[in-house]
């Protein structure tokens, strides 16, 4: 499905509560839609931090729901993640990784994950990835339509809940920029975060 | 040798409500401590970088956190703590075993690149190397918060 769809689908039923920390080809993206207070886009970034740094906020703000949308190329650099997501059991955290299978901001290379990029082999799985490392609800939608219907569901469950959205890359996709300066980004959420 | 309650006890002082960690053989002794402690939250990576995205986090969410990691966890820290402290400008503080630094005698590559390592950073640091010194850990991340300045202090440790 296409990526900027997929995102409006979770824009339409996020609320005012909520946090969302979006990362590369989603961050660029998401910032299409507006920048809400309590948006952390993550551009500049880690990559593969993105969870974590959502994971920190959950504990924080465990009152609060916590968004993050991961590149696929970003959970593979971070796997190990998800174990350190789980064993803090944050009921209050949804990963949801937009999959499409490349290395979108550098050019459309291929990840060791992409089918094509792995002759022979038995093809990855991250929702089993996922559920082996102890996330409570796990889901994966290849359909927009599927994931509108299930998208109030899967962010209302208990967490830490995990998401794979497949979507197709977007063709001249580039790196997302910051939207401002970042540290002063960084003061503007944690007042937004601690004061609303 | 610094114990688990004389460590808390200094944490409890900075008011640190969580320590994001991965421990080595020297920290993990403080292990029961840290995990015990009412007020004090212990969260276990799985690599050191990630300890500098979770602690930036809750920072955000208003949390003390303090990183603690070994000085190989710091060489495996670069990325996450560079985005952190530089990026975004959140003063992180961190407590990492330095490695064989009680033992000149050793050769131990961790100790030879620890303290050029910070430095190419530009991260200040404080050695903590004996358990009277202790109190410098207090002092040092009270003098980085006020400023909101990042800083680190280096627990000595014995040859790997």
């Amino acid at each position: 499905m296409p990526l900027l769809e997929s995102l409006k689908v979770l824009h339409a039923v996020r609320t005012d509560r909520q946090v969302v920390v979006p990362t590369m080809g989603a961050a660029r993206e998401w910032m299409t839609l507006g920048i809400h207070p309590l948006d952390l886009v993550y551009a500049p970034s880690a990559m593969g931090q993105a969870p974590l740094l959502g994971l920190g906020i959950a504990i924080a703000q465990p009152d609060r729901q916590v968004i993050v949308m991961n590149g696929d190329g970003c959970m593979l650099m971070n796997l190990g993640c998800l174990v350190t997501i789980t064993a803090a059991a944050p009921r209050n955290f949804v990963l949801i990784v937009c999959d499409n299978a490349v290395y979108e901001v550098t050019g459309q290379q291929l990840t060791a994950a992409a089918e094509p990029a792995r002759p022979g082999a038995l093809p990855v799985d991250y929702c089993q990835i996922a559920r082996g490392s102890g996330f409570r609800e796990v889901h994966e939608f290849d359909r927009l339509e599927a994931w509108k219907s299930a998208v109030g569901g899967v962010v209302a469950a208990r967490g830490p809940t995990f998401v794979v959205l497949k979507v197709e890359p977007v063709t001249g996709g580039a790196v997302p920029k910051s939207p401002a300066p970042a540290p002063q980004r960084a003061i503007d959420f944690a007042k937004a975060l601690q004061s609303t | 040798m610094i114990t688990g309650p004389e460590i808390v006890t200094e944490l409890k002082r900075m008011g640190i409500t969580h320590v994001v960690w991965l421990p080595d053989s020297t920290l993990g002794q403080w292990e029961q401590a840290l995990s015990s402690t009412n007020g004090l939250r212990l969260i276990r990576v799985c690599r050191e970088g990630e300890a500098w995205a979770i602690a930036m986090g809750l920072h955000l969410g208003g949390a003390r956190p303090l990183v603690m990691i070994q000085c190989t966890g710091l060489f495996e820290s670069g990325d996450s703590l560079r985005n952190a402290i530089f990026d975004y400008g959140v003063p992180l503080f961190a407590v990492i075993g330095y490695r064989s630094s009680l033992n000149l005698s050793a050769t131990d590559s961790a100790r030879t690149f620890t303290e050029p390592n910070l430095k190419s950073w530009g991260l200040d640091y404080r050695i903590v190397d004996a358990p009277v010194k202790l109190p410098e850990l207090a002092a040092y991340y009270n003098s980085c918060q006020a400023s909101r300045r990042p800083g680190v202090v280096l627990i000595g440790e014995g040859k790997m």
